[in-house]
């Protein structure tokens, strides 16, 4: 495929990554997952551009980048709602749309969610490191856009005017329910701890990242202690220390970990989290495996009902 | 009576419990269990990570149900016990420069257990060490069993700067790094061969359930060894376990 110049990086904004759905398949190696932290808006991203749901975007955080725009084709913008703006006028959000060189993309202030997503048709030009886009700087992987940066892409047909008809368009809330699958360590846990857990409001501290989000919670008391011998931790898994605050592992979560953990929050809640900002507001709410896995399935549905309008198989 | 129990982590991972303690049998058994998954190439399955007492798969909810997976792990744990033979072990060498630079704690480590530089080399070398578990990052194993005498807990304040490949010994337990980042094990030698290569075919010389041997060199060897690594020719030596 022959390449083609996308952007010229103007600013980086605060912490702006290329991110795919994830390096899997190295766990076993301490190869953390990484990925986007809202994939349902990735995976919308991609196909609005004609792209397969595992192509790599641009995950842009709180303070968008300042792009310019350096020769013609057909980019998305999803997830968060981070004021983004073509040559200062308003760009479509969750809609497929074309850009020619000399356009700025920018963004300003957000407004809901935290995390937005610029895809572009045909994908990004980065290396591909144990099968996967992610950037995981901590291991050497990948790196954050920088000033002065060049990003280059293939030359591809891509669509334009694809898009989410409003009601499909997801609404991100600043306090939010999450379901969560009990386990694996409840038993280390008082009763009343898991009462506490589920009836309490806790909040995203400061301290939160694409590693991990901590709350601020009452204390959820263990029985004895807190360690247990190190095993592997899923995304989502919820980690309660000594200290009794919880812990929710997202995206660059370690793969394995020596504290217990009182839960897992369900795959279709990930998105609502990774849109909470700090001092977002989480009541959990118990789920069982059936009731995860058909919200997953419904959530596979529409993403399949997307690929279908925009043509991509 | 079972001695072990499966937990949901979510949707989209089973975890397989062992009640007994972590031991050499029973790593061979999840190591085993890891490797016949691996083998079957059930559709869903997405990845399997080992650990001291467990087994955790991965799978897409979509392909695979909760209840299907465990069916299978159950069946293959019940051929398991039928079978005394488990897969082969293997140990794989890490020629290691002691001491001097490369090594800045030795003398601590020997002097802490009141030996010699010289017994702290030997103690460390004269035994295989199964990688029982792989995380904290990319190709740092978990060892188990180094010998008590040379047992030496961690620094108090971590230094800012481990350098890739270091040997070190926190605890009752010895590791390598990976890579260069900060640490607070005590450093007693240094490896020249690259424990993480993220762009070759395997990016990784061991997995868990192998057994790393540390082996002795010297500065020219180190030298030798660290160029060939470079040009792509050292060949990591690997060889099945006896007995």
């Amino acid at each position: 495929m022959k390449n083609k110049p996308l952007f010229f990086v103007k600013k980086p904004g605060v912490y702006s990554s290329f991110q795919d759905l994830g390096r899997w398949g190295y766990q076993q190696y301490g190869v953390v997952v990484s990925g986007a932290m809202d994939s349902y808006a990735l995976q919308v991203g991609n196909l609005l551009v004609g792209n397969e749901r595992n192509e790599a975007g641009i995950e842009v955080t709180l303070k968008g980048p300042e792009l310019e725009i350096q020769s013609t084709f057909q980019i998305a913008i999803t997830g968060a709602d981070l004021s983004p703006t073509l040559n200062g006028e308003p760009a479509p959000m969750w809609k497929s749309f074309e850009v020619a060189k000399g356009d700025v993309l920018s963004f300003g202030a957000p407004k809901k969610g935290i995390r937005a997503y610029i895809t572009v048709a045909g994908g990004f030009d980065v290396p591909i490191t144990m099968g996967s886009k992610s950037t995981y700087e901590k291991a050497g992987i990948g790196k954050a856009l920088k000033k002065e940066d060049r990003i280059e892409g293939f030359e591809t047909t891509g669509k334009a005017g694809i898009g989410l008809v409003s009601s499909e368009i997801p609404d991100y809330k600043k306090e939010v329910e999450i379901h969560v699958v009990l386990g694996p360590h409840q038993d280390y846990f008082t009763d009343e701890a898991i009462h506490t857990f589920f009836t309490s409001v806790h909040t995203v501290s400061a301290q939160s990242d694409r590693m991990g989000y901590r709350l601020d919670s009452p204390k959820i008391e263990h029985k004895s202690n807190a360690d247990i011998y190190s095993d592997a931790i899923p995304l989502g898994g919820i980690q309660i220390p000594a200290s009794g605050q919880p812990i929710i592992l997202m995206a660059d979560r370690q793969t394995t970990g020596g504290y217990t953990r009182i839960g897992t929050v369900i795959s279709s809640d990930i998105s609502k989290l990774a849109q909470l900002p700090p001092g977002g507001k989480i009541r959990f709410k118990e789920a069982t495996v059936e009731e995860a896995k058909a919200s997953v399935l419904e959530i596979e549905q529409e993403l399949s009902q997307i690929a279908v309008r925009a043509g991509v198989y | 009576m079972d001695n072990y129990s499966f937990q949901p982590l979510g949707d989209s991972a089973i975890q397989l419990f062992f009640k007994e303690e972590p031991s050499p049998l029973l790593n061979r058994t999840i190591s085993s269990i890891c490797k016949g998954l691996e083998g079957k190439k059930i559709t869903g399955i997405i990845e399997s990570v080992p650990s001291y007492k467990a087994l955790t798969v991965f799978y897409e909810p979509w392909n695979l149900s909760y209840d299907t997976l465990k069916q299978q792990l159950e069946e293959m744990l019940d051929q398991q016990e039928s079978k005394d033979k488990l897969s082969p072990s293997y140990v794989v060498t890490i020629p290691t420069l002691y001491g001097n630079e490369y090594g800045p704690d030795i003398a601590l480590v020997a002097n802490k257990n009141n030996l010699s530089i010289e017994e702290v080399i030997t103690l460390h070398t004269q035994k295989d060490y199964l990688i029982y578990m792989m995380g904290f990052m990319p190709g740092f194993p978990y060892l188990g069993g180094l010998d008590k005498k040379i047992a030496t807990p961690r620094h108090e304040n971590p230094k800012a700067r481990v350098e890739a490949g270091s040997v070190g010994i926190a605890g009752d337990q010895t590791g390598i790094y990976p890579f260069q980042s900060p640490g607070g094990w005590n450093i007693i030698g240094r490896t020249p061969l690259k424990l993480f290569q993220p762009d070759n075919e395997q990016p990784f010389l061991y997995k868990p359930g192998d057994y790393l041997r540390f082996k002795a060199i010297n500065e020219e060897e180190f030298a030798e060894i660290e160029e060939a690594v470079k040009q792509g020719t050292y060949h990591v030596k690997r060889e099945e376990m006896k007995g």
